[in-house]
């Protein structure tokens, strides 16, 4: 981000940044920049609180009346909300704890999942009327088929939707894990779920998590260093490492 | 929070290992005064109009998305999974404030909104945005912006 504000005043417009990691904003010292000290992902803090939202608009928008740069600014306002403990008593209750036959696999297990919240996905959609899931051009249950055949002996070889198998790997793990968290806006406490809650579930409670799991042993000992570095990095969030016991320091390692 | 403290020991290491461009020197535009600016957003948020080419490792050019642009027909194809989405999924203007920014034409805090803003996808190294920066420099002077506001993801 900081890049761009290099880039963009030297051809002559002025710009103001938004920060979400001060300490790569100090390196780069782009000429205006607010510090927030928001979850990245939410750089206006707050969905659905326009106040605050206008707030840190504000703040931004008051950094081109500084006389001279660069400047960094600290936000002095935490979001509401942010932190775990705040969500306390509110955990997303789709729960997936009916037994399941014994040798039901795990692409049936996703196909079952995916069926059993389609219409919580269906209710948010309606009341949101927007969806984030769809980057792919696929259908839900085609995403699925597309990453469970990774884990097969077969993984896919086709341009589909314009997109190379490993371009449509990233985005099916997007448009799956979005259609999961959609569909668990669509249960009554909605988007009072907290970010931390819907991780929680996603990645203790479901068979997506189990594929992603998954898909990271498989990709990383990869031949394609495109797939490895996939594997290493854009399957399993870094967050989510401890909770599954992975320290996979990758970028220390040279040869990936 | 977040604060870098406040992520875990990995997370920590990961950000401040990242490498970061080195600029010998800060460039300064002195604006007009904001309440009469005609204001654009870039985000790097891998944003996108519905149909239009998903991001992908490594994507140096950016996509347009016109002021007009319905909040159900934007997409986010970012190639990071390291950021939560749940909030742009609630509200696109978490990440993109186009209502607000909109709101504050109307109320004359801001002198107008571009016709069209921006978005990159952030994972790319900054050094490989600059030819597609200047670019849209020539776009946004064309559009007769005066200040740019940049929003991370």
């Amino acid at each position: 981000m900081g890049g761009l504000g290099h880039y963009l005043e030297r051809d002559g417009l002025a710009t103001a940044s938004i920060s979400l990691i001060r300490l790569h904003t100090e390196k780069i010292r782009p000429p205006r920049a607010l510090w927030v000290p928001f979850e990245l992902g939410r750089p206006l803090g707050v969905p659905h609180d326009a106040a605050f939202q206008s707030r840190v608009l504000q703040a931004t928008l008051d950094l081109f009346a500084e006389p001279e740069g660069p400047v960094l600014v600290d936000y002095p306002e935490d979001a509401p909300g942010s932190n775990a403990g705040d969500m306390e008593g509110l955990a997303c209750p789709i729960r997936f704890d009916t037994p399941a036959a014994t040798d039901e696999t795990l692409k049936m297990a996703l196909l079952r999942e995916i069926q059993e919240l389609r219409p919580w996905y269906d209710l948010t959609h309606e009341r949101r009327g927007r969806t984030t899931v769809g980057v792919t051009g696929l259908d839900i249950e085609e995403v699925a088929r597309t990453l469970t055949s990774w884990l097969t002996l077969s993984p896919p070889s086709d341009v589909v939707n314009g997109q190379v198998p490993a371009a449509m790997l990233k985005l099916a793990v997007e448009d799956l894990k979005a259609f999961y968290f959609e569909a668990a806006a669509g249960q009554p406490q909605g988007d009072e779920i907290g970010s931390k809650q819907l991780a929680d579930w996603f990645w203790e409670e479901t068979s997506a998590a189990k594929l992603f799991l998954a898909l990271r042993e498989r990709l990383i000992p990869n031949d394609d260093p495109a797939l490895r570095l996939f594997g290493h990095n854009s399957v399993v969030p870094r967050v989510e490492w401890a909770r599954f016991g992975i320290d996979d320091r990758w970028w220390h390692k040279p040869s990936i | 929070m977040v604060r870098l403290t406040d992520f875990d020991d990995i997370s920590q290491d990961y950000y401040t290992s990242m490498e970061m461009p080195h600029f010998a020197s800060t460039p300064w535009v002195t604006p007009k005064p904001i309440a009469e600016a005609r204001v654009a957003i870039i985000s790097t948020a891998g944003l996108q109009r519905r149909g239009d080419r998903p991001f992908s490792v490594n994507s140096a050019d950016y996509r347009l998305l016109p002021s007009d642009t319905p909040a159900a027909d934007l997409e986010i194809s970012h190639i990071s999974t390291n950021f939560d989405r749940s909030g742009f999924q609630q509200d696109h203007n978490v990440a993109l404030p186009i209502d607000r920014l909109n709101e504050f034409a109307a109320e004359g805090i801001i002198g107008s909104v571009a016709s069209i803003h921006y978005s990159f996808m952030g994972a790319t190294h900054p050094d490989k945005l600059e030819r597609a920066a200047s670019q849209l420099a020539g776009l946004l002077k064309q559009d007769q912006v005066d200040a740019v506001l940049l929003v991370p993801i």
